[in-house]
């Protein structure tokens, strides 16, 4: 039910002096009301629940994650190659 | 999709149980709270992924499934009504109530229809004046905005024919009762990130103060749902209990103003049953005085209408994450999705509709192969 879908404006109006507007999910066109979210331009992603936008999609945040991610990962890249350099030099060690 | 599928990455993914086997020493158990990660978590094996010391625990965050079976009951007995048509999600129509379904009620020729949204249901108003509308909604503080405009545009049209019958309720007070129940195994709450989207973050500090219990706001994908656990593990295996944002792209500390204002205009707090567990103080929205006028269980004598639950199902147990569904006597044989007996079988965020549709029909071993 809490299923938030992102999806990109394409076209904003007015309905019953409600702020509507066709929102794209990957090629399916929705009628959505935007009336929540009142600073949404043409161009702007969208969480969309029960036909409503919710939250404009931080566009920036979701870089900012993905990238952080990113880079823990290269960290942990380093690290683990680290861990491997130590253990090849205790094995032969121990065996 | 754009937004989608960066965060089904099988890189990120991969790099994120890697980070949370290295971070976990101990066993942890976490919840979470909102049904569609349920379905995520098995849909994807995140479960089965996992280090055996995480055990991640289902979450009451299934609306269809905690709606009191009493309401279902008055769903009923209002779509039967000739000059009503009653409007619903897609997930309530086979919700079982004491006797019945919305669904078998429609096959008998009761004009029930599914909407998208509560606006459809508003413009069925519009267009039929000779019809009562009546819309049946459920779901979280996700949900209710759609809910509180719908209300808010039909009493500024004066539609006399638009009506609703609510069952809205709300997350944090949830996670106080689990916490409170004897026996809660919860350590850490991966929290609904769309709830959050509406309401903010602020609410749940102190509720993981007063608790020591952290709580992440996560999404939905399975990079969200890692990183959900990851920071969750995190703080666990630290020792700190507070409230973390791992889904900044869809939520602010704040949530969105234009929707809470919109809801407090609207509704006001009230205590509310849940399905399966029972009375939660404060948990629930009802219209507040000036829109009773727009409140269906005001407007038709529904009367009192005793219901009851099938005595073989344990949905109760399954939505406070004290029995896994496959371990239900009645899950896979008695109970399916084509014929289940409660409601959690049926939703598509039900704990038990998960793992059926997962092909969970046995434990799953801490090494994640299934018997
Ligand atoms: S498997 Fe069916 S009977 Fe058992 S708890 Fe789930 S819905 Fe109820």
């Amino acid at each position: 039910m809490c299923l938030g879908v992102p999806g990109k404006v394409v076209t904003c109006y007015d309905d019953h002096g409600v702020r509507m507007g066709k929102v794209d999910f990957a090629g399916v066109v929705k009628e959505v009301c935007l009336e929540y979210v009142p600073e949404l331009q043409v161009g702007d992603y969208a969480i969309v629940h029960v036909g409503f936008a919710i939250q404009r999609l931080d566009e920036a945040a979701a870089q900012a994650t993905l990238d952080t991610l990113r880079s823990l990962g290269m960290l942990d890249a380093i690290d683990s190659s680290a861990e491997a350099e130590v253990s090849d030099e205790i094995s032969p060690r121990i065996s | 999709m754009k937004y989608l599928h960066e965060f089904r990455d099988p890189t990120l993914v991969a790099q994120l149980l890697h980070q949370i086997r290295q971070q976990t020493t101990r066993p942890w158990t976490l919840m979470e709270v909102c049904g569609g990660q349920t379905h995520s978590i098995l849909r994807h094996g995140i479960d089965t992924l996992l280090p055996s010391e995480i055990r991640l625990i289902h979450g009451p965050g299934c609306p269809v499934c905690v709606t009191p079976v009493q309401l279902i009951d008055q769903a009923l007995h209002l779509a039967a009504m000739p000059n009503v048509t009653l409007c619903t999600f897609g997930d309530m129509l086979r919700v079982p109530g004491s006797d019945a379904d919305l669904f078998t009620l429609r096959a008998n020729g009761a004009d029930v229809r599914m909407v998208y949204s509560p606006l459809d249901a508003l413009n069925l108003a519009r267009r039929n004046p000779q019809r009562e509308v009546v819309f049946f909604g459920v779901g979280f503080e996700t949900t209710a905005p759609a809910t509180a405009l719908a209300v808010q545009l039909a009493a500024r049209e004066r539609r006399s024919n638009f009506s609703l019958l609510a069952s809205h309720v709300l997350v944090p007070p949830a996670l106080e009762a689990l916490l409170q129940a004897p026996g809660c195994q919860v350590q850490a709450f991966l929290a609904a990130g769309h709830v959050c989207s509406v309401m903010g973050t602020t609410e749940y500090d102190a509720i993981a103060a007063r608790n020591g219990v952290p709580i992440v706001v996560t999404g939905f994908e399975p990079v969200d749902l890692l990183e959900g656990i990851r920071r969750a593990v995190g703080q666990l295996e630290a020792g700190q209990a507070r409230v973390e944002n791992a889904y900044p792209r869809a939520v602010t500390n704040d949530g969105n103003p234009h929707a809470k204002a919109v809801l407090a205009e609207v509704f006001e707090v009230t205590d509310r049953p849940w399905r399966g567990i029972g009375l939660i103080p404060a948990s629930g929205w009802q219209l507040r005085p000036k829109y009773h006028a727009f409140d269906a269980a005001r407007k038709y004598p529904l009367g009192d209408i005793s219901s009851r639950e099938h005595p073989l199902c344990r949905s109760g147990e399954v939505l406070q994450g004290k029995l896994r569904p496959s371990d239900c006597p009645a899950f896979g044989r008695l109970c399916n999705p084509r014929s289940p007996l409660g409601a959690t079988m049926v939703s598509s965020e039900g704990a038990c509709a998960a793992y059926y549709h997962a092909g969970r029909f046995g434990q799953v071993h801490p090494n994640g192969e299934s018997r």
